[in-house]
Parts: C-alpha cells; sequence; structure tokens
C-alpha cells in the first residue's frame, strides 16, 4: 500500500470504531428503553412500573389458565420456571398460538397487588420448528422441545 | 511473493476494469441465474409442499422459506456493499462504486421483502404483524439505509462526489448489522432468537431445514447473478463514451 492508501484505510478504521463506539454506548445508556418487556423476575421484584402501561412476558404456566362465565375474561399465570411468576387478567380475543407452556407478551399495567391488567395479549412464538409427529415422539420420552 | 498472493493481486487489479468485468461476467450471470433458479424451485417446491407442518403454526411457518433467505441476503448485500465502500476510499475503484449502486436497490427490495414476510406470519402467530422491538427496529433502519444509499447518490450530482459520500454512509451503516444479528440475545424482543447458530445443533428439524438451506443457497446464487446484471448495466451506463462501449452496441 502506498502511503496515502495506508492513510485512507486509517481513516475509514477511524470512522468505523468511531461509530461503532458511539453506537455501543448509546445502547447500554438505552439498554432498558430498547427492551422490549419486563421479565418475570423484575415484575416481581418491584423494578417494573405500577400502573404505567408496560409490557411483560414469560412463560404461559402449565394449568393456569382459567376462563370466566362472561365468555372473554381470562387469567393465567406468566412464569420464568425460575420462581419468579405473576398472574395476568385480560378480557378478549387469545391469538391462535396462545397456549399452556409457550411464550407469551402482555401490554397493560401493572396493579399495586400484583396482578398484570393486560390490555394486549401476543403470542411470544420460540426458535423451536418441529413437526407434530416429533413433538409428540419427544413428549413420550419426556425430552423437552 | 507467493502465487496465491500474486493471483490475488492480478484479480483484484482486473475486476477494477469495468472492461475486463463486462467481458468476462456474462457467463457468470447466467449460470448463477440458472443454478440459483434451479435451486430456488427445488427449494420451494420441497418446502411448501412437502415439508411437514410445525406443530404450533401449522403451515404458516412456510413463510420462513422467504423470510430466512431474504433477511439474511438482505444483511450479506450490505456487509458487502461495506467493503466495497472501504475498497473505494482506500483505493478509488470506480468498479467498487459501481457494484454499490448495483447492489443497494437489490438489498433494499430483500429488506422490504424481510419485512412484509415478517409482517404477514406475525399476525397469525404474534397476533400483531408489527412490534417495536429491537429486530424489527433494526431492520427497519437497514431499509431505511438502503433508502439513504440510493438518495445520497442522487442527491449529489458530481459522480464522483457522490461515491465518496456514498461510501462513507455504506462503512458507517454497517454497524447496524451486528445490532440486528445479535437484538435478539442482547434484548427482550417479540422476536425469537435464531433457530441456526454455528456449532449448535439446530432448533428447527432436520425435514424442514434441509428445503430451506437448499432454497437459502438458491437465493444466495441468484441474487448474485441479479448484483452482476445490475453492475453490467452501470458499466454501459457510466462508461457510455468508451470506445469499447461503442464498439460492443455497434456489434449488437
Amino acid at each position: 500500500m502506498t502511503p496515502l492508501r495506508r492513510q485512507r484505510a486509517a481513516t475509514v478504521l477511524f470512522v468505523l470504531a468511531g461509530a461503532g463506539v458511539t453506537l455501543a454506548v448509546a445502547m447500554l445508556a438505552l439498554e432498558q428503553d430498547i427492551n422490549l418487556f419486563y421479565p418475570p423476575e423484575q415484575v416481581v421484584s418491584g423494578e417494573a412500573p405500577i400502573g404505567k402501561r408496560i409490557r411483560a412476558g414469560g412463560m404461559v404456566a402449565a394449568g393456569s389458565v382459567a376462563h370466566d362465565d362472561t365468555g372473554l375474561g381470562v387469567s393465567f399465570v406468566v412464569t420464568d420456571y425460575q420462581g419468579s411468576e405473576f398472574r395476568v387478567d385480560y378480557e378478549g380475543l387469545l391469538p391462535g398460538l396462545f397456549g399452556e407452556g409457550e411464550g407469551v407478551l402482555v401490554a397493560g399495567q401493572l396493579r399495586a397487588d400484583g396482578v398484570f391488567e393486560a390490555e394486549e395479549v401476543l403470542a411470544k412464538h420460540d426458535e423451536n420448528y418441529m413437526p407434530p409427529e416429533v413433538a409428540d415422539m419427544m413428549a413420550a420420552t419426556g425430552e423437552q422441545p | 511473493m507467493g502465487k496465491a498472493t500474486e493471483w490475488f493481486r492480478r484479480t483484484f487489479h482486473r475486476m477494477g476494469s469495468p472492461r475486463w468485468f463486462f467481458a468476462g461476467s456474462r457467463g457468470w450471470m447466467l449460470g448463477l441465474y440458472l443454478v440459483g433458479g434451479a435451486l430456488i424451485a427445488i427449494g420451494s417446491a420441497w418446502g411448501l409442499g412437502f415439508a411437514p407442518t410445525d406443530r404450533l403454526q401449522g403451515d404458516s411457518y412456510r413463510i420462513l422459506y422467504v423470510h430466512v433467505p431474504a433477511a439474511h441476503l438482505a444483511e450479506a448485500v450490505y456487509v458487502a456493499i461495506a467493503i466495497a465502500g472501504a475498497v473505494h476510499l482506500v483505493w478509488r475503484m470506480k468498479m467498487a462504486d459501481l457494484a454499490i449502486a448495483a447492489a443497494a436497490p437489490v438489498g433494499m427490495t430483500l429488506t422490504a421483502a424481510a419485512l412484509a414476510t415478517g409482517y404477514i406470519w406475525g399476525i397469525p402467530t404474534w397476533g400483531t404483524g408489527w412490534v417495536w422491538d429491537a429486530r424489527t427496529t433494526s431492520m427497519l433502519v437497514l431499509l431505511f439505509l438502503y433508502f439513504g444509499l440510493i438518495a445520497l447518490r442522487q442527491a449529489v450530482p458530481r459522480a464522483d462526489r457522490a461515491a465518496l459520500a456514498v461510501s462513507v454512509l455504506a462503512i458507517v451503516g454497517v454497524v447496524n448489522i451486528p445490532i440486528i444479528k445479535y437484538s435478539v440475545d442482547w434484548f427482550t424482543t417479540l422476536h425469537q432468537p435464531a433457530s441456526i447458530r454455528i456449532g449448535e445443533r439446530p432448533s428447527i428439524d432436520p425435514s424442514m431445514l434441509w428445503p430451506l438451506a437448499v432454497n437459502a443457497l438458491g437465493y444466495y446464487l441468484f441474487l448474485v447473478g441479479v448484483v452482476i446484471a445490475a453492475l453490467r448495466a452501470k458499466i454501459i451506463e457510466r462508461e457510455a463514451k468508451a470506445d469499447w462501449v461503442r464498439t460492443w452496441v455497434q456489434a449488437r
């Protein structure tokens, strides 16, 4: 490389490093805002604000989904399988992929008594793709998908 | 100097010559169209018609046979554009700039396709088409970067100045690529983490993965062919006054 080109290459690397560092600092500072939802641990620990519109997410605990008599009302427990869980109350249509043991994202308000009043429920699909037969086989052998 | 280095040097210099590239690239383009097109046909028929349904999503998961290759390529094309931008800034190679001009609309289209297919898949799966999480938002930023690359070139009247500005934007914008890739690991998002990771067992069943692999390879080859075709058009446009272009036009 000629000295001129070496100098230009250094400038290119400098610009790239500058842009990278700027962005990394910005992302570290904004991490909590970039996160889309509060995991159960933060909802339980009180890190999630009460009475403000927020999103929370986790897994729907097995056996926790209960529909009320009026039809559209439903409540369920969201867990991280590591000891943190909270109850969600919701009135409305559930997405097709909503189910026990599946991921869920709820938007609404956390009440002071720790119950999450959801205005919107979204299903969070995980990264597992498998045919039903394989899922049945795994269930039969007790393996987690 | 070793033989390999010498070969690389010669190829690098030749690639810098629009005339050499134009003369040698037609066969490559047609070959890539043929092989890529065949692989897409096989992969799509296999994925859409023969791969099993998903245990939860049923048939709607099949949109990944378009979504995943489009999203992956959209990022890969941007990385290639950034490398071309660096080459242009250091060596002032005209071909590198022409390559950016040729690839940007292709990358933009792929990004739009990835966003559109993601939206369509999101409605039955998530219950919403769009959510402002880190993955979808950084992908939208990529679309705007592609808009920027195209608009900036048109906004600067002098071609050499425009080329420098576009190269700088291309390099700065590449910091968005690791964010897209790792957004699902660094932040909480609605978009799921990657199913295919280097060094790990894929979390997508082999019966669904194989058609995806065939399709992805097909998309890669075919779209490199498309970029070459666009680059050939750019060469003719930029070198319109050169003797060899006139000769070529008259010969047709």
